[in-house]
């Protein structure tokens, strides 16, 4: 599934809520759209095992509307949970904080084996600055006030680091500049990199997006 | 972290533009237990994912050979030209999505010929899989190869390529062939046993079985076959009864966007209109309607079965369709219950079909179609298409009246005995249908804007199997003359400025030419091509002309043998051994009647004898009259 690309992603689903006969609301005018939007989209090559999607409901249960979604996926896709959000809550998009991933060196390409005793030194560095490509030129960007967390087992690291808006990272960039920090140099295609939550922030604490909805 | 089985590693997906194209796992597709099947047949369509996923012969021919407890059908594309670098450079063998299994270990490997332009593909196909490209060099490790589709009519450019042939439509003869085939594998016979089994069945067509010898001049002399016990002419394969015809209801639902991103149902096969220049008027004959109820039932099936959010009509000509207006008024209710799209083909426009498409389009958005295919009426009388000027300026007024403003119009330039009043004709018919808007929406209703014209041009290429088979084709020259003399002609106009003119490329629709009434004789020209480097000829990015015609000059095959070279009427084609119905002699009947202008009723109006009653169905016992 991680080949597919957001937009067909986003098709698929919306073939989905007509097989599975999801009463799902529609928008009004012309030609009229299923009332559906993604948190965030999942990059191509990327895994995950927390995606959230909005949608707006004519009716139905938590239960109903997972079961009937469950019965038409593809191998590989799956409906954790469906919850009810206040109207007065922002849409998932805008409300993200964080991602967590978890990431790992793929079967087919050789471990650097990364030292990973320097965890704690990486993370007392007041900054950490790399420079961002854009398309004209480079920017120096500081991503240290942007990793919430970051562990490193030896084998796989797990992290959490800022999705929102205004500041996201990606997970590799972190990785990377431990890597860098240890002096290795491998490139990002090594890795395997799977998203574990997405995460808001609720009286200033990181708390996972489905949290915020409750079953109905 | 769950993986789907891949063939290709995830490097190279992330490497390769549109992966999706090679994983599988699409909604509705097939997986069956290897080891609980006996036959597996791969079901290829030489051309990009996104073109073969559009095909609905292929998902109705899976279907049905899925249903078949015994048999695992998967299906195979040509491996977009990225890909296909890359399996070259590191010796991946081609696959087939639904296993990733490669292609080599399966039983069959079918593919459907639905232009000449393909053929490079399948070599392609062929070459990928590491299966010999000739047929004489496989041995009994190779699955077979069988080709299937309009192009199997004429299979004699590709046939050192094939095992079989199956001429007409796959429903009916697969069930058989699987059972010899199993049979003959289960005691351990030979491929050539097994290929001499399968040519007599009806419809199969084995071409190693059969030898052709050449005339000086380089016509045919004579065709038979190399043995006694196999019959010397074919007769294409058709469904006889196709109001319970199954029909698949659960096709593939592609996950990128294809050409055609919509779900399809097939309501007729065949077309009552005898249209001179149609290949597929004649190979399809006779007319048969799908049964209306079913119809009913199996769109509400499909939509539920697929989650498309469009369904669309498919066939020859859906005006004809008997039930046409049950069903379009059912879908029309049925669908906008459930937010879903009509989208409704080519009709002959007429009041119905304009109160129609007000309902499912934005007429501000949608524009008008007719294909009237020639300029003057005496042209149109020559081709027989059933289409006056009174019927296009009458339709052209009535859907100005309802707030159409676009009107698009498909000619074809080159066509037998073409003059150049002929090609003007075609800029003066534009002319007369926006003097026809300005005579009929006051100024103060043309909300929309003023009209917009578009016209578009292909070229004339004779095909088997037509009135026109014998019909000498224009050189590049002569259609690129003509486009000129059309565009001129339009730019004089009163209304130039409210006409858009489009021509297609000249180049490619000559190769197609000498392909469609081709001999064996280009079995070594393809092949040689192939070795060269083309491929992908049907897309004109990657259309070598120049490669092309350097091969015909190396090989000595002269072009004009092939094109514009008018042909006997006593000339044996490469194809005769071939009976789709309709007979030789009754094209020639319509080929002599066209040089005189002279129509031929429809099928419906009334019956001209052309030979397709054989098969006892259809129209021809008065169904859908």
């Amino acid at each position: 599934m991680r080949y597919i690309g957001h937009l067909d992603i986003m098709r698929y689903f919306q073939k989905c809520m007509r097989k599975a006969d999801v009463d799902i609301a529609y928008s009004s005018g012309y030609s009229p759209h299923q009332i559906m939007s993604f948190a965030s989209p999942l990059g191509v090559g990327l895994e995950s095992g927390g995606e959230y999607f909005d949608i707006e409901l004519n009716s139905g249960t938590s239960e109903s509307v997972k079961n009937a979604l469950n019965h038409v996926m593809v191998p590989g896709m799956k409906i954790i949970s469906v919850r009810k959000l206040e109207d007065n809550v922002k849409n998932a998009m805008a409300s993200i904080a964080a991602a967590e991933y978890t990431v790992a060196v793929k079967e087919e390409y050789e471990d650097p084996h990364t030292d990973p005793s320097r965890v704690g030194d990486f993370l007392k560095q007041d900054s950490i600055i790399i420079l961002k490509q854009t398309k004209k030129s480079e920017t120096e960007f500081d991503i240290r006030p942007h990793i919430y967390s970051f562990d490193y087992n030896g084998q796989s690291y797990r992290l959490t680091v800022d999705a929102s808006s205004s500041g996201n990272i990606k997970p590799l960039m972190a990785v990377n500049e431990y890597n860098r920090f240890c002096n290795v140099n491998v490139p990002d295609k090594i890795y395997r990199v799977y998203r574990e939550e997405i995460y808001t922030l609720k009286d200033g604490k990181l708390v996972s997006l489905e949290s915020m909805g409750e079953e109905f | 972290m769950s993986t789907v089985k891949t063939a290709l590693s995830d490097e190279i997906l992330m490497t390769v533009e549109k992966p999706a194209r090679y994983i599988g796992n699409e909604i509705n597709s097939v997986v069956k237990d290897k080891n609980s099947i006996s036959v597996r047949f791969a079901i290829c369509f030489p051309d990009v994912y996104e073109i073969g996923m559009s095909h609905i012969g292929i998902q109705i021919l899976y279907d049905m050979l899925n249903k078949y407890d015994d048999v695992w059908c998967e299906r195979v594309y040509s491996p977009w030209v990225d890909l296909d670098r890359i399996m070259r450079e590191k010796s991946i063998p081609l696959f087939a999505l639904e296993s990733q299994d490669p292609v080599k270990d399966f039983d069959f490997l079918g593919i459907t010929l639905q232009y000449e332009m393909c053929y490079t593909n399948i070599l392609q196909v062929l070459d990928l899989s590491g299966i010999p490209l000739l047929s004489n060099e496989r041995d009994e490790n190779c699955p077979i190869v069988i080709g299937g589709g309009p192009c199997a009519y004429n299979p004699e450019p590709i046939a050192d390529f094939f095992d079989i042939f199956y001429i007409g439509e796959g429903e009916t003869k697969y069930r058989q062939l699987l059972d010899i085939y199993k049979e003959y594998r289960d005691n351990g016979r030979s491929r050539y046993d097994f290929l001499v089994a399968a040519a007599k069945i009806g419809g199969m067509y084995v071409p190693s079985l059969y030898e052709t010898s050449y005339n000086a001049d380089g016509t045919i002399k004579d065709f038979k076959p190399l043995r006694d016990d196999i019959p010397d002419v074919i007769y294409k394969e058709i469904v006889v009864d196709m109001k319970s015809a199954d029909y698949p209801t659960k096709p593939v639902v592609p996950f990128i966007k294809c050409t055609q991103d919509r779900a399809v149902l097939e309501i007729q096969r065949g077309c009552i209109r005898g249209c001179r220049f149609c290949q597929a008027g004649e190979l399809y004959k006779p007319v048969r309607e799908r049964d209306v109820d079913d119809m009913k039932k199996k769109a509400l099936e499909i939509l539920r079965n697929t989650g498309h959010e469009e369904i669309s009509l498919s066939s020859l000509s859906s005006s004809d369709y008997s039930k046409l207006e049950e069903l379009t008024d059912y879908l029309i209710e049925e669908c906008s219950k459930k937010y879903v799209n009509i989208s409704l083909p080519s009709l002959r426009i007429d009041n119905y079909a304009l109160d129609a498409f007000g309902k499912v389009q934005d007429i501000k958005k949608s524009s008008l179609t007719f294909a009237p295919e020639a300029g003057s009426q005496h042209m149109r009388d020559v081709i027989n298409k059933g289409l006056t000027e009174e019927d296009i300026l009458n339709g052209s007024k009535m859907a100005f009246e309802r707030g159409w403003n676009k009107v698009k119009l498909y000619f074809m330039l080159g066509l037998p005995g073409e003059t150049k009043e002929d090609i003007e004709g075609i800029a003066e018919l534009c002319d007369k249908i926006a003097r026809v808007f300005f005579d009929t929406v006051p100024k103060e209703d043309r909300k929309n804007g003023p009209v917009q014209i578009t016209a578009s041009t292909s070229f004339f290429i004779p095909k088997p199997f037509t009135a026109f088979q014998w019909a000498p084709m224009n050189t590049k020259e002569d259609f690129l003359n003509k486009a000129f003399i059309t565009r001129t002609a339009i730019v004089s106009q009163l209304n130039q400025k409210r006409i858009k003119y489009n021509w297609h490329e000249a180049d490619v629709s000559v190769m197609e030419g000498i392909f469609a009434r081709g001999d064996r004789k280009l079995c070594k020209v393809i092949l040689e091509a192939y070795k060269r480097g083309c491929f992908y000829d049907a897309w004109g990015e990657f259309y070598k002309n120049d490669v092309w015609m350097q091969v015909f000059e190396d090989m000595g095959i002269d072009i004009a043998f092939y094109t514009t070279r008018e042909r006997e009427l006593d000339e044996i084609f490469p194809w005769d051994f071939i009976r789709c119905g309709v007979s030789k002699e009754w094209l020639k009947k319509e080929w002599q009647k066209s040089k005189k202008a002279e129509v031929t009723l429809n099928c419906k109006t009334q019956c001209s004898g052309c030979g397709a009653a054989i098969y006892g169905t259809g129209i021809c016992i008065g169904d859908g009259r």
